[in-house]
């Protein structure tokens, strides 16, 4: 094999260690981080890849932290963040600050007024985280989830758009049972006051993650777009979360026809359980396979 | 080293090349370790003399140039390269034949190459390789893969001959499967295992004959538990993150 020893600069390393933690699987950020620092054995390179990836990691895959003093939890999201570090958590009112690289909160203070929506923008939030809550304790096992205010969070009353994000994040990590995964699906609610419509698009997004003796990995994505109209803030937190479930579980149940499908169409076409003669192949005689050549040599019937 | 082998035992196995080439260049002293120790995804090769396409290994590798098995020649040519005894050519020459027969039997397409050669234990050393790619745009049969690709290497450490003889097989299989629907979305599989399997055969019915049964055992047995273990494992996480309707709905009455 050809010498390429052309070592590489700083720059080069730097972006391939940002590389491989961005590419982590779900809750496994910390693992490929702990590797990568051996395979780099360059703690400033290893530091500076860091303190670059694990913001964006934590964003896309929405991680959860506890808040100090257990008062809650903080989706970590593109959609709540106010400054690098920090982040509001809008049920309790709280800006939260965090160490991204060890992924914990080091500190809370309650939200200013205007950090907040306004009343009016907020009493439609209210609505809806209340009824995201009911439906994610219901629908996931272990669900956290937010809504958060996006655009126009300053609107006095009627007469203005403004729009939201809801949030719904579900980890399961068990490394003992060389398993993890992750459901994230983000929602997109525009709530469009001069055409009296709320739009509605959604992404969700699934990995899974199995290991013992092997590396296998389920990565699936949908997105979805709807509407209903603009009503009252009860009225549309209650339209909007039977939206989201509606095409939340019509989407696990795509993924289990999916699953279900492998063994006898999807797998069938990278390789069939049993040969087309649907008899084990024939080793002990594969004497007829050249006499059978031969012949259509002699006859000149091959291919 | 080991960190190495770490980092390619999570990154998800679809970006397994781009992984394995930037480790190489992090640490160009274990480049051979590395190149040796994680399988990469197999290149194809078309033999100009037979108009046959074949795959290349580090086993059918001398230099910079890969030896077809159809015409027994290098590609590009080479002169005074290694090839394999005319004993062992004419065996590797009928495994080709027959194993591309398997071949089409099990995947209805895809690329098949055996490489035959000599060890320095009196016995030899046979790599059986299979690539196919099921995607509706090449060999897909059935047409309901986006993409979809199957990558089989196996390698069989033929002990001497006596009246028995030891067959030592390591297989690995790679793979990666999407579909993509406007109702489902895009749904992708893609993973490595790994696993080997030594057996005692008789000689009398031959080492094509041993080998061919071992390597049909161990697919059969790769792919089952690909299918039912290793998607399995991922479904049951995906119903414990959101369990499916039915099961919440059918709980307070069970």
């Amino acid at each position: 094999m050809a010498e390429k020893e052309c070592e590489l600069g700083d720059e080069q390393k730097k972006e391939i260690a940002k590389w491989f933690l961005l590419n982590a699987p779900s809750g496994e950020i910390q693992y490929i981080a702990k590797d990568l620092r051996s395979v780099l054995n360059d703690d400033k390179v290893y530091d500076e890849a860091t303190s670059e990836a694990f913001p964006l990691y934590n964003k896309f895959h929405l991680i959860c932290l506890e808040l100090p003093c257990r008062s809650g939890d903080v989706l970590i999201t593109p959609y709540n963040e106010l400054e690098e570090n920090q982040f509001i958590e809008p049920r309790t009112a709280q800006i939260v600050t965090i160490d991204h690289v060890k992924q914990a909160c080091t500190e809370a203070r309650p939200a200013a007024d205007e950090e907040l929506a306004s009343p009016y923008v907020e009493e439609f939030r209210c609505a809806l985280d209340a009824e995201i809550l009911k439906y994610v304790e219901d629908a996931y096992p272990k669900g956290v989830c937010s809504v958060y205010c996006v655009d126009g969070k300053d609107a006095e009353g009627p007469g203005c758009n403004f729009e939201f994000a809801v949030v719904i994040a579900a980890v399961r990590n068990s490394p003992k049972n060389f398993c993890n995964g992750s459901w994230r699906s983000v929602w997109n609610i525009k709530f469009k006051d001069d055409l009296q419509v709320l739009e509605i698009k959604g992404k969700l997004q699934v990995d899974a993650h199995y290991f013992e003796e092997g590396n296998v990995q389920l990565d699936a994505e949908q997105e979805f777009q709807d509407g209903t109209i603009f009503q009252a803030p009860d009225d549309c937190a209650i339209s909007i979360a039977n939206t989201i479930r509606h095409h939340e579980t019509e989407y696990m149940g795509s993924l289990e026809a999916s699953y279900s499908n492998l063994p006898d169409t999807t797998f069938k076409d990278l390789r069939r359980k049993l040969p087309v003669t649907r008899t084990l192949f024939p080793w002990h005689n594969t004497l007829q396979f050249s006499l059978t050549r031969d012949i259509q040599k002699e006859l000149g019937i091959g291919k | 080293m080991e960190a190495a082998l770490g980092l390619m035992r999570r990154i998800p196995p679809k970006h397994s090349v781009t992984a394995l080439s930037a480790l190489v260049s992090l640490l160009p002293n274990h480049s051979s370790d590395l190149l040796s120790q994680v399988d990469q995804p197999l290149q194809v090769l078309c033999d100009s003399e037979s108009g046959k396409e074949f795959i290349l290994c580090e086993y059918n590798r001398d230099a910079d140039s890969y030896r077809s098995p159809w015409s027994n020649k290098y590609h590009p040519p080479l002169e005074d390269a290694l090839l394999p005894s005319d004993e062992l050519r004419k065996l590797e020459v009928e495994a080709n034949e027959v194993f591309a027969i398997y071949r089409d039997q099990y995947y209805e397409g895809g690329i098949s190459s055996v490489y035959l050669w000599e060890d320095n234990n009196e016995g030899f050393v046979a790599c059986f390789l299979i690539k196919k790619d099921g995607a509706r745009t090449a060999h897909g049969r059935r047409g309901y893969l986006q993409e979809g690709l199957w990558e089989a290497i196996h390698v069989i450490e033929v002990g001497p001959e006596d009246e028995t003889t030891r067959y030592c097989l390591t297989s690995t299989v790679m793979l990666s499967l999407t579909t993509d629907k406007e109702s489902s979305g895009t749904f992708n599989l893609s993973g490595s295992i790994r696993r080997q399997m030594t057996m005692d055969l008789p000689l009398a019915d031959g080492h094509l004959c041993n080998m061919g049964k071992m390597i049909e055992e161990m697919e059969g047995k790769l792919r089952n538990s690909l299918d039912q273990v290793y998607f399995g494992k991922t479904k049951e996480m995906v119903c414990t993150l959101r369990p499916p309707s039915e099961v919440v709905m059918r709980l307070p009455n069970s």
